[in-house]
């Protein structure tokens, strides 16, 4: 499998490379694969890339944990609350419903330019996934597992720890993956919108001098890493879910 | 002593009208009986057994044991469901032992006490497996330790072996005796366990139990008849259900029992 994607890749590179040597491509527009690789090396050797990645992955590892923090609480709360539920339910659509990116100016003005309105931008996307996986969670949990663990003598806090957090772990982890590729968006789109680090600032500054190899070389690396994290994410998740068949 | 003292419930259907499942049930259950409640499907022996257990506060009329009433959940019972009630992400070791964790036993106590539990219903070799990895008959026997483990004095039990195949439901009814019957794990407690086991199976009802309880069709269920069933103990239920005495008690139960499936069919054809 893994040498078929290989494979499918090396192909689409060639594809573009031969593209742009017999000019059906402009170099201007498209720029080329050796050239963008070239551009990485460079980044990766003079501390370019480590040091805006690492911004990046600081302000998404944050709008996650910030994001699943106050998703899973306030998923909790209202599952167990369903008066108060019915009535948030239309002001939590109307807030899902707001464009992120016409939210990064305002949180540039609250927040700075510093990595903390970057931060807000991913706890926007990440609150609602993990918001409405939990409460759905806990909503769905097996009134005969609630019944029984009741019969075998549970409190309400047992009950809550032992059927209703479980229960709902599974369907935060099966949208972690989202979760994290929402945090990571909502890094990049904040840093493009305005910061002094990150791979957003990156790519925007490169567009800014219609530097196309800049840019595809960001959007590379970008990828790159949502690749790698998703890998070990699926891992994690296998683990955790481990008891599923 | 288990007493249903006029234990009437009402059910609001999803068209908003009432409708009454069981209807002044009054019943009291020796300690150490054990005691098999049938009727036609659908007249309220679930109700009437999440009622003992507590779980649904009847619309009128009182559960004691022991003179005492209940409020709320029963803590003098435990609870055998008809659907796998095993939590799928703990371990099989952990479901055992997890009524004694929620008492607050330590979980070193509580693992050791389980694991000789795991031993007297043969799945010592599972017990670090999740029951999605168990066969049908594995998980019930784990839901039985889950549930004796705790001691209690009352055991309800609601169609727990009606979805395995014949053979495996012999073998646990087997197996259910014989834990009923060995008091040697209460050693402070000469009596046996009450059990009040629910059925749609005759067969199973008689083979099982010391009384039967036949409950008429639904809507308004209540109890058309009580049979004492007269045969010895202990039973070897492989032979049993040719045994002339069995037959002849099989054929005066139902003879009540029939009228009652006959109106329950009629009463769905309206």
């Amino acid at each position: 499998m893994l040498a078929w994607q290989i494979a499918l890749a090396l192909a689409i590179l060639a594809l573009w490379q031969a593209g742009v040597a017999l000019r059906l491509l402009d170099p201007f527009f498209f720029s080329r694969p050796t050239d963008i690789a070239r551009r990485i090396a460079t980044w990766l050797v003079d501390g370019t890339l480590v040091r805006h990645l690492f911004v990046t992955i600081e302000e998404s590892l944050l709008g996650l944990l910030v994001g699943a923090a106050l998703g899973i609480g306030a998923g909790f709360a209202l599952a167990r609350a369903p008066m108060a539920a019915r009535v948030c339910d239309p002001f939590i659509k109307m807030l899902n419903a707001v464009p992120r990116v016409v939210l990064a100016p305002l949180f540039l003005l609250w927040f700075g330019l510093g990595i903390w309105s970057k931060v807000a931008l991913a706890v926007t996307l990440v609150f609602f996934v993990m918001f409405f996986s939990t409460y759905e969670g806990v909503r769905s949990a097996d009134p005969i597992l609630i019944d029984h663990v009741r019969m075998l003598g549970a409190s309400e806090r047992q009950l809550v720890r032992h059927v209703l957090v479980p229960s709902a772990l599974t369907w935060i982890f099966s949208s972690l993956q989202t979760s994290l590729g929402f945090a990571m968006v909502g890094a990049v789109v904040g840093e493009y919108l305005g910061a002094t680090h990150g791979l957003g600032y990156v790519i925007s500054q490169a567009e800014g001098t219609f530097d196309t190899t800049g840019v595809f070389a960001g959007m590379t690396v970008l990828a790159l890493v949502v690749v790698i994290v998703s890998v070990g994410v699926s891992r994690l998740e296998r683990w955790l879910l481990r008891w599923k068949a | 002593m288990l007493t249903l003292d006029r234990v009437t419930h009402t059910y609001t259907t999803p068209d908003g009208r009432p409708y009454c499942a069981i209807e002044n049930i009054s019943l009291s259950i020796a300690g150490g009986a054990f005691v098999a409640i049938v009727g036609p499907s659908g007249c309220g022996k679930s109700t009437l057994l999440h009622i003992a257990a507590g779980l649904l506060a009847p619309a009128s009329g009182l559960v004691r044991v022991d003179e005492t009433p209940i409020a709320g959940v029963n803590r003098r019972a435990a609870y055998m469901f008809q659907q796998d009630a095993l939590l799928p992400w703990k371990t099989v070791r952990e479901n055992v032992a997890l009524g004694l964790v929620l008492a607050g036993v330590t979980s070193e106590d509580a693992h050791a006490r389980a694991n000789d539990w795991l031993g007297r219903v043969g799945l010592t070799a599972f017990a670090s497996h999740y029951p999605s990895q168990l066969s049908g008959g594995m998980r019930k026997r784990a839901a039985m330790a889950q549930n004796w483990i705790l001691d209690r004095d009352i055991v309800l039990m609601d169609e727990p072996f009606s979805a395995l195949d014949v053979h495996t439901r012999q073998q646990m009814e087997t197996e259910l005796l014989s834990l009923w019957d060995d008091t040697t794990m209460r050693p402070r407690r000469l009596n046996k366990k009450t059990v009040i086991f629910v059925t749609h199976d005759l067969e199973e009802a008689i083979a099982l139990a010391d009384e039967v309880v036949v409950l008429s069709a639904g809507p308004g269920a209540h109890i058309v008849a009580h049979h004492q069933v007269t045969l010895g103990r202990p039973r070897d239920l492989l032979d049993l259900r040719t045994d002339p005495a069995f037959v002849d008690m099989y054929r005066s139960v139902w003879a009540v029992l029939r009228d009652e499936v006959v109106k329950s069919r009629g009463a769905v054809r309206d």
